[in-house]
């Protein structure tokens, strides 16, 4: 990937930005739906579809594309808006009908319904064992499309990741980079009262994978590390993405009650205030 | 008397009837249907050997994968290869794949519409010694009710063959269910095997007409074949649908044959709760309500035993199926 100017990076961070306000807007439309994980994870989608994917919006389906697989397919949303701003389907589209009857944007993402989604998850724990198969189906057919598989930290509570993980690391799999949003909460609290998780870091080095840790809205970061695991040759690679739920409206930050509901009006529109003035500021560096 | 049309096994009345287990059959299909098409890859849990795995292992090295004692990443990662131009082919005890990867084939692999074969190893009671934790016999049930999913019971080794070969041509997720014993071979390899279309094992004699249908799939055909034979005996003549697909459901064959015969008999090694006969029953209660009979198992787990104890303790034998057919005749 090109270094990232300052330009460049300004660019991302109000991408990033316009995707937040949106996410908001699509989640007031809804009346139900997951805040705090797209807010948290917009800057990695917004680096992901706007700097480091091999894709083309236009050719959903082109065959050289890199593949981005939600495993955590609940924070749908920040996924959606992105896929939307990239022009993969209008923004009034996603603002409009998340959720709705009828609609191709399902709750969960549903593959072959809305184009840019590659696979059909919500029930936590299971895309990266597809992620796995679709490397190998890769590998067989000397292809170079990469996977890039978003995983949140409370699905690491399922046997069906550690099945995943286990047969990632047997089989080497350097198509493989795995992004872990590292957020600390699930839906009944944090992740280390509900279920201890760490040392994470540890735990998949011991099952032979190369690990990398980040401030997950760090854009330059998140741009640093995926090339890195991109060189790394031998074993696939997880990238712990270190960040805030609820990133950008204050009072959903580290909430882990926003984790599953939509803002009402009035937090909706202070959300979109607080998010404006981000902008404001993005802008007059 | 045997369906001449259906070119079956003329030697199946034999005491020495040939007889093998239906997973030979998903061997050599397996392997016939890898040499043809590079896109099959296979994936495993553990079980290469008993699930008939290891000629495709060793002859097709890279399209292989060992995944481990792990049913639910067995599915998953076959979802995977399924939506990226493979057809996998994914393979463990009926028990535990589907049986402890359900949601993740629900999802990943029937909603998500990916081109996986499940095969379903050992199913039934027939599974004999290991009891009742290795008895799969909820899995029709449960596979039948899924979108997008077709479910395949072949009746033996040389059905199962084909099943494995039609599988491998057409795209969706299919469930394949099959058992671990020897089991009589029935038909041969002239017998027609079209995937959704069920055809006539038994007729009555020239000149009689039928006075129940027996409607099943898998081995316990066999029986049906051994009671119809003795009822034939006692001048009562019946005629045998091999069922061999529960879904797509051949609505057609089971509504003419319970027109011809007026009452229905089914026979599965399986729950009778959302089984085969439930099935059936599904088709007719609104299409052409006749009295109808199940046999199979009543709410109840398995136990160890030799699969013959077991076939006939829980009424899959032939006596219970002739007591059945008695039964719905006379109702």
């Amino acid at each position: 990937m090109p270094h990232l100017n300052q330009k460049k990076l300004e660019e991302l961070y109000t991408t990033a930005n316009l995707i937040r306000q949106d996410i908001i807007k699509m989640l007031l439309n809804a009346g139900s739906g997951h805040s705090a994980g797209p807010l948290g994870m917009a800057d990695i989608f917004t680096t992901l579809y706007f700097h480091i994917l091999n894709h083309n919006p236009k050719k959903p389906l082109w065959p050289e594309r890199d593949m981005v697989i939600l495993s955590n397919g609940h924070i749908c949303p920040g996924l959606y808006m992105t896929l939307a701003h990239a022009g993969y389907f209008p923004i009034k589209e996603a603002i409009e009908t998340l959720r709705k009857l009828g609609s191709r944007l399902q709750g969960h993402p549903h593959r072959g319904v809305l184009p840019g989604i590659e696979t059909t998850s919500g029930p936590l724990g299971s895309g990266l064992s597809q992620s796995i198969g679709m490397a190998l189906a890769f590998n067989l057919d000397k292809k170079k499309n990469r996977i890039y598989c978003l995983m949140s930290d409370g699905e690491h509570n399922a046997g069906n990741t550690w099945e995943a993980i286990m047969l990632a690391g047997k089989l080497k799999l350097n198509n493989i980079i795995a992004i872990m949003d590292r957020n600390n909460i699930q839906i009944d609290g944090y992740t280390e009262e509900i279920m201890p998780l760490e040392p994470l870091r540890d735990k998949y080095e011991s099952f032979n994978w190369h690990v990398l840790e980040i401030d997950g809205h760090n854009i330059e970061a998140i741009s640093d590390a995926i090339d890195e695991a991109k060189a790394i040759y031998e074993k696939p690679s997880l990238i712990i993405a270190h960040t805030i739920p609820g990133k950008g409206v204050d009072f959903m930050e580290n909430e882990y009650s926003w984790h599953g509901k939509p803002p009402n009006e009035r937090e909706a529109k202070e959300a979109l205030r607080q998010l404006r003035t981000l902008q404001n500021k993005i802008e007059c560096e | 008397m045997l369906n001449g049309s259906a070119k079956l096994n003329k030697k199946i009345f034999l005491k020495n009837v040939a007889s093998r287990p239906l997973r030979d059959g998903y061997g050599e299909g397996i392997l016939e249907a890898g040499e043809k098409n590079e896109n099959i890859v296979v994936l495993c849990a553990d079980l290469t050997e008993s699930t008939r795995n290891l000629a495709f292992k060793e002859k097709f090295k890279n399209r292989f994968f060992e995944i481990g004692v792990a049913e639910q990443n067995l599915a998953t990662v076959g979802s995977g290869l399924g939506i990226t131009g493979k057809i996998p082919f994914i393979s463990s005890y009926a028990m535990f794949c589907p049986g402890r990867a359900l949601e993740q084939i629900r999802t990943t692999i029937c909603y998500n519409d990916s081109n996986v074969k499940i095969m379903g190893h050992h199913a039934g009671i027939s599974v004999g010694p290991d009891g009742a934790t290795h008895q799969a016999i909820e899995d029709i049930a449960i596979m039948r009710t899924l979108p997008n999913m077709k479910v395949i019971v072949p009746c033996d080794a040389i059905e199962a063959k084909k099943a494995t070969l039609a599988a491998a041509q057409i795209y969706g997720p299919i469930y394949i269910r099959l058992a671990r014993e020897k089991t009589p071979i029935i038909t041969t390899a002239d017998t027609p095997f079209i995937p959704g279309k069920a055809y006539t094992i038994w007729n009555p004699k020239i000149g009689k007409k039928p006075v129940c249908t027996i409607i099943g799939a898998g081995g316990v055909l066999y029986n049906a074949l051994l009671a119809a034979k003795e009822l034939e005996k006692d001048n009562i003549h019946v005629s045998i649908l091999n069922l061999h697909t529960i879904k797509p459901i051949d609505k057609k064959a089971i509504i003419s044959s319970a027109q011809k015969s007026g009452c229905v008999v089914t026979v599965e090694e399986h729950q009778i709760m959302g089984g085969i006969g439930s099935a059936v029953a599904e088709v007719l209660s609104s299409e052409y309500p006749v009295k109808i009979e199940m046999v199979g198992i009543n709410d109840s787990f398995g136990e160890s035993g030799t699969p013959a104890e077991l076939i006939t303790k829980y009424n899959l034998d032939k006596n219970s199926i002739i007591t059945a057919v008695l039964k719905v005749i006379k109702k």
